[in-house]
Order: structure tokens, then C-alpha cells, then sequence
């Protein structure tokens, strides 16, 4: 049993907020006393069955869990060998599994007593969930978004106002979401009293990374139950796609002591990941630095100067990655790729065609990672991909981006 | 004793207080952002604040944000903010240089290789936004073991029960930061200042210095009034960033120097 306990792959982070090296925070004075404020409640709601209980509820009637498991037959038949399911977190409210984290942290926030909520996002799934959950409760909300994000992902923009949020677009830096990040940290510094920091992904400083990851892993908890009555065994490989990571930690995390599956995070590899920079994969591409309050691998030059990214994808577009992810990766338990903007706008079509299913960008990214593998596994192979959310905020890039004409319909 | 002992030392003997100027190293360019630090302490500034640029100073305003973005268009690097020191100090030997921005690019120069380099450049502390005291192993304690004082930032946020943590590894000065808030927006309260100013002073020896949001001579002169002295950043950078001529950049520095000092 110590023995066991040693080895696993789950009792981090540590007190300090490491998973190995990585984490930590790394945040101003005038914050710490806040996230120190956070983690202690997050640890009190974390073992309190009420906290839970509320959890669970409106996961169940307001989110719609559990999401289905599912198995993709024609995938599998046109690919011709692993059998291939997707998890179908698109098909939660709101159309990514963003919100599964929103709910906890909001149901936190109230808890706290604090009533203005600020949320950072890029894709705007994170904004538009944050939004969501917030007009559920009568909460204030505040979204920052990178002036080149609220462009490229106009639909959520105008969602977030339709839910009574303000949207303010960040020009500072290059306005991606790097820099609303930023903004949000900024805004948080300046309102330590009333505010409520909800993050997005598995990043910034503890007790971020743990809580997210504990808010998503809805996810894979399901899918192993879920694969268990379908199949009867759990998966041999688990695949996701990872912005700042949060979805994929969510999927990987209940089965990282289930050794015998493997684990892949694929990375926006963007125009291809070389010294050219143009690309978001943190992990293949990026060395250790620290931003955002933790220590991770970070898109940087030489001299540590954060890089911007480039990605078709709006929710991959981010210099760094969840600490846990870093540390899964030095330590070698799980295994990381890069797919480019190009293979995945490939792969986005080859599901709306043989499943009936428009995928986000994102995930899009972890499925095209699938149809390069899947071909060569025998058909015993068992893959379980997270569809984490669904395409309708990317039609309009994917028409630029195939040059097809949305203006005739106007 | 350290060249900031030293300063705190010589005003406390004259009975003035400390006034600290902040600018961007590179900023608007290499040879501009030289030529103001050289004329700071003609101007009257006891303590130069050297700023790193860095990509994303997450505990700055658009001022300061955008002389870190200028300099780092121009080519500004850690090294070259190294050698303006190295070239400051060959004509000055006494005025404290405290290094200040956030600890990327310090990590990846490598914190031994950037200690050793900033101590033989003439660097005496270092003011590091994203370095916590929970994070002391990474940088403050090499720091004082090499002889560069590790200045902590206090802030209304820090209570009674956490001032000691803040209080603790810190060396040469306290830095107050007068409001919840980024560099450069709100404008300072110095009687809402003076009461933490004593609460910090009544568990430490060190001087405490106030910053964020002092804009004039007379912010200059009531905040110095409570407390061992003024830190001007944003107001002086904000000038710069105009293309405000170096001479009257340094006027600008000389009043708010007199403010501080009139107290
Ligand atoms: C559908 C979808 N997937 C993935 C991501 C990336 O985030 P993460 O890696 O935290 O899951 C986003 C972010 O906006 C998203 O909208």
C-alpha cells in the first residue's frame, strides 16, 4: 500500500503548489493573501458533501451531464484499425466542457461572498460559460478578451453581452489572450475585495491548476465508468487537446495511475513547430520560465521575453501550458504532440462528413492526431478522444480559411 | 555597509528623505534611456529604480507598459540593462541601483549567472513584482547570500498576521505600495498611507518607502511627510514616453526631488 501511494501519479500538487518543479505562485504581494484566502476555501468546499451535492445537480439539469461516450463507427471503419470513441463534452450548455470548471468556481465564489466576477478569455468558450453561469446566479460579470480574439470570435462576443456580461477587449500587448489574461490579473489586484478571479485553464498560481483540474476530471471519471460498461476494460489511449490544458487534464488526470493507458496532449502546432515561432505548442517548441504565477514551459526568446503564439485555433492560442501538464511530460507519464493549422482544419471536416458531428478547432487538433495514429493500431486498440466542444464559433474561420464566401448569404 | 545603507544613512544625518526615481532601461531608446539615468542624481534622486522590460508586467499600467514595449522594440535586453549600470558606475560610486521588473527573464538568464553579473555591474538590490515571499528560495535568499539586497513590496493587502512573512528575508528597504492597484492609474491618499506606514515601521527597522500613484511635487512632499520617502515612477516614465526632451525630463525630476526633500 505505501508502496502504491508512492507511485502514484495523483498526490500532487505539493504544499508549496508544485507538481515537481512546475507551479507554484509566482504572484504580487497585494494577490497572495488572496489565493492563499482561495485555497483555503477551495480545500474546506472540497470535502464539504453540500459543496458537491450543488455540483452535481446543476451538472446534471443545467449542464446536462453525463456527457455520452460514443463510439464513432464510420471514423473507425474509414480509418481502418483502433476503435475510436469521443467523449462528447461538446454537447454540454454552452458547447465546451468550460463550464464544468465555471460552476465550480462560481458555486465557490458565492460561497466567499464575493459578487463581481472577472474571467480572461480567448476562444470566448471560457467567457461565454463564465457569462452563462453568472446570469444564472445575478452575478456581475467582467470578461476580458483580446481585441484580435473579439474579432476572430465575434458570435461569443455578442453571446457574452446577449448573457449581461461586459466584454473588454484588451489592446494591451498584442490582444491575444496572453494579454487579457493579464488584464484580468491587473483588474483583480485593483479589486482584491469584492472580485472573484475565475480562471479558465489548468494555469496561473496555486491553487489554480489543482482546482481546475479537480472541476474537470468530471470528465474523465465519467469516460472511465463510461468505458467500463461499453467495453467491459479502460481505453488504451486517452487523447486531448490542450490549449492551457484544462479539458485534457480533465480526461487524463482519473486515469494517470492506470498505467497501462497511454496518454497523449496535442499541442497547436500552427504553421508547423520550428524556429519560426509560429505555433502554440508550449511543450515540443517552448523551455521552463515563469508567468502567470507558475513555473512552466513557456513560448520565450533568449533573453525570457514571452512569445506570442500563432494558431487557427483562438482557444490553443496561449504561450504556456498547465504546470501539470510540464510535469507529466518531464517525468515522462504522458506524451506530447503538435498537430498544424492545416491537419486540423483537415480533420474538422473529415468528422462533419463521416459523423455528423461539427467539432470546435480545438479538438479538432487532438482528432487529427487520432487519424494519424489510429491507421497503424490494431483494431483491438481502444482510443477515447474528448470532443470538448462543439464548432459552431469556428464557422466562420474554417469558411475564411477554405476560402468559402459567407457574405453570399447575407 | 551597502551602498543603500550608506544613502539611508547620509539623509538620516541631514535629517531629509529619500527620494526615488523609477525609469525603463531602453527607453524611449538605448542612448536616451542612459542619458536620463545619468542625470537623475544631479536632479536630486537618492535611489535609481532600473526597470527590466519585460513582455508582461502584469502589476504595471499602460504607462509603464509601454516603455517596457519601446525598449523592447528597440532591442533592450538584461544584458544591456547590465551595462547601463556597468557605464553608470564608472562616473557614479555611491547612488544605489535597485533593478526592478519580474523574474522571467532573470530565471532564464539563470539566477546564479545574473547574480554574479548584476553584483560586479553595480547593482545593490533588486525589487522583483512576481517573487512573493513564499517563493524565497528562488531568488531572495541567493540574492542576500550574494550580497544584493531583495526588497519586498508590503501592500494594503498584507495584514497584521502576514507582515512578519513580508518582513522577513527583506533587506534594505521596505517598499509600501500605497493602494490596491497597478502602477500609474489612481492618484496616492497620503492620509489613508501614513497609518500603514506606522504599522510597518512599528515591526521592522528598515526604511519604509511609499510608491504607486505619486504624480506631483506635493504628492511627493505628503507622502514623504509620513513616511523615509517618495518612489516616482509612472509620472517620470510618462514624460519620457512624450519625447519630452532629456533636460526637461530631468526639470520635471528636480521639482518632484525638492517635494520629497522639502518635508
Ligand atoms: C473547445 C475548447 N477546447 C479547448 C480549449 C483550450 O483550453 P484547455 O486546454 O484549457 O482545455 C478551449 C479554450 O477556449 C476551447 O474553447
Amino acid at each position: 500500500m505505501a508502496q502504491d501511494l508512492f507511485n502514484s501519479f495523483m498526490t500532487g500538487p505539493d504544499e508549496k503548489g508544485r507538481f515537481g518543479d512546475f507551479g507554484g505562485r509566482f504572484v504580487s504581494e497585494t494577490l497572495m493573501p488572496l489565493i492563499l484566502e482561495l485555497e483555503a476555501q477551495y480545500e474546506k468546499a472540497k470535502t464539504d458533501d453540500s459543496f458537491w451535492a450543488e455540483m452535481h445537480d446543476l451538472w446534471t439539469h443545467y449542464v446536462g451531464r453525463p456527457s455520452p461516450l460514443y463510439y464513432a463507427e464510420r471514423l473507425t471503419e474509414h480509418l481502418g484499425g483502433a476503435k475510436i470513441y469521443l467523449k462528447r463534452d461538446e454537447l454540454n450548455h454552452t458547447g465546451a466542457h468550460k463550464i464544468n470548471n465555471v460552476l465550480g468556481q462560481i458555486i465557490l465564489a458565492r460561497r466567499m461572498g464575493k459578487t463581481r466576477i472577472i474571467a480572461e478569455t480567448g476562444a470566448g468558450q471560457h467567457g461565454v460559460a463564465t457569462a452563462t453561469v453568472c446570469a444564472k446566479f445575478g452575478l456581475k460579470c467582467i470578461v476580458y478578451m483580446g481585441a484580435h480574439d473579439v474579432e476572430r470570435q465575434a458570435p461569443n462576443v455578442f453571446r457574452m453581452r446577449l448573457l449581461g456580461t461586459e466584454v473588454v477587449p484588451v489592446t494591451s500587448g498584442r490582444g491575444t489572450l496572453k494579454d487579457a489574461m493579464n488584464d484580468a490579473l491587473r483588474d483583480w489586484v485593483t479589486n482584491v475585495r469584492d472580485t472573484f478571479y475565475c480562471i479558465g485553464t489548468v494555469a496561473g498560481p496555486h491553487p489554480y491548476p489543482a482546482m481546475v483540474r479537480d472541476f474537470q476530471s468530471i470528465i474523465g471519471k465519467e469516460a472511465k465508468e463510461q468505458m467500463m460498461a461499453a467495453e467491459d476494460r479502460l481505453p488504451d489511449t486517452i487523447i486531448a487537446a490542450i490549449g492551457g490544458g484544462s479539458n485534457a487534464m480533465g480526461l487524463f488526470y482519473p486515469f494517470l495511475d492506470d498505467k497501462d493507458v497511454g496518454i497523449i496532449g496535442v499541442e497547436a502546432g500552427g504553421k508547423g513547430v520550428n524556429e519560426k515561432m509560429e505555433h502554440c505548442a508550449s511543450l515540443t517548441g517552448g523551455r521552463p520560465g515563469v508567468l502567470h504565477g507558475n513555473r512552466t514551459y513557456l513560448l520565450q526568446d533568449d533573453d525570457g521575453q514571452i512569445l506570442e503564439g500563432f494558431s487557427i485555433s483562438a482557444g490553443l492560442d496561449y504561450p504556456g501550458i498547465g504546470p501539470e501538464h510540464a510535469w507529466l511530460h518531464d517525468i515522462g507519464r504522458a506524451q506530447y504532440v503538435s498537430i498544424t493549422d492545416v491537419e486540423a482544419l483537415e480533420a474538422f471536416q473529415l468528422c462533419c462528413q463521416q459523423e455528423g458531428i461539427i467539432p470546435a478547432l480545438e479538438p479538432s487538433h487532438a482528432l487529427a492526431h487520432v487519424m494519424k495514429i489510429a491507421p497503424d493500431l490494431p483494431k483491438d486498440h481502444i482510443i477515447c478522444m474528448n470532443m470538448c466542444g462543439r464548432g459552431d464559433k469556428d464557422i466562420f474561420t474554417v469558411a475564411r480559411a477554405l476560402d468559402f464566401d459567407m457574405g453570399e448569404f447575407e | 555597509m551597502s551602498r543603500i545603507d550608506a544613502k539611508f544613512a547620509e539623509l538620516r544625518a541631514a535629517g531629509k528623505k529619500a527620494f526615488v526615481a523609477y525609469v525603463m532601461a531602453g527607453d524611449t531608446d538605448y542612448d536616451t534611456g542612459f542619458e536620463v539615468m545619468q542625470g537623475l542624481p544631479a536632479a536630486g534622486v537618492d535611489i535609481i529604480e532600473l526597470g527590466m522590460p519585460f513582455t508582461d508586467p502584469m502589476a504595471d499600467g499602460s504607462t509603464i507598459q509601454l516603455a517596457g514595449q519601446r525598449a523592447l522594440e528597440g532591442g533592450m535586453t538584461l544584458e544591456m540593462t547590465l551595462q547601463y549600470a556597468r557605464d553608470f558606475r564608472k562616473s557614479d560610486d555611491t547612488t544605489p541601483i535597485v533593478m526592478m521588473g519580474y523574474y522571467n527573464p532573470i530565471y532564464s538568464r539563470g539566477v546564479d549567472a545574473f547574480l554574479t553579473d548584476a553584483k560586479e555591474a553595480g547593482i545593490d538590490g533588486l525589487i522583483v513584482v512576481d517573487l512573493p515571499p513564499e517563493e524565497d528560495d528562488e531568488l531572495c535568499i541567493p540574492a542576500q547570500a550574494a550580497g544584493i539586497n531583495f526588497i519586498r513590496l508590503a501592500t494594503p493587502t498584507t495584514d497584521d498576521k502576514r507582515l512578519p512573512t513580508v518582513l522577513q528575508n527583506t533587506s534594505g528597504f521596505v517598499y509600501y505600495v500605497s493602494m490596491t492597484g497597478i502602477t500609474g492609474t489612481a492618484d496616492v491618499q497620503s492620509d489613508e498611507v501614513a497609518p500603514e506606514v506606522a504599522r510597518i515601521k512599528a515591526a521592522t527597522n528598515l526604511p519604509v518607502i511609499v510608491g504607486f500613484g505619486i504624480k506631483t511635487p506635493a504628492d511627493a512632499k505628503a507622502v514623504a511627510s509620513v513616511s523615509d520617502g517618495a518612489v516616482v515612477g509612472s509620472a517620470i516614465v510618462a514624460k519620457i514616453g512624450a519625447g519630452e526632451p532629456v533636460p526637461d525630463v530631468l526639470g520635471f525630476v528636480g521639482e518632484l526631488a525638492d517635494g520629497a526633500h522639502s518635508d
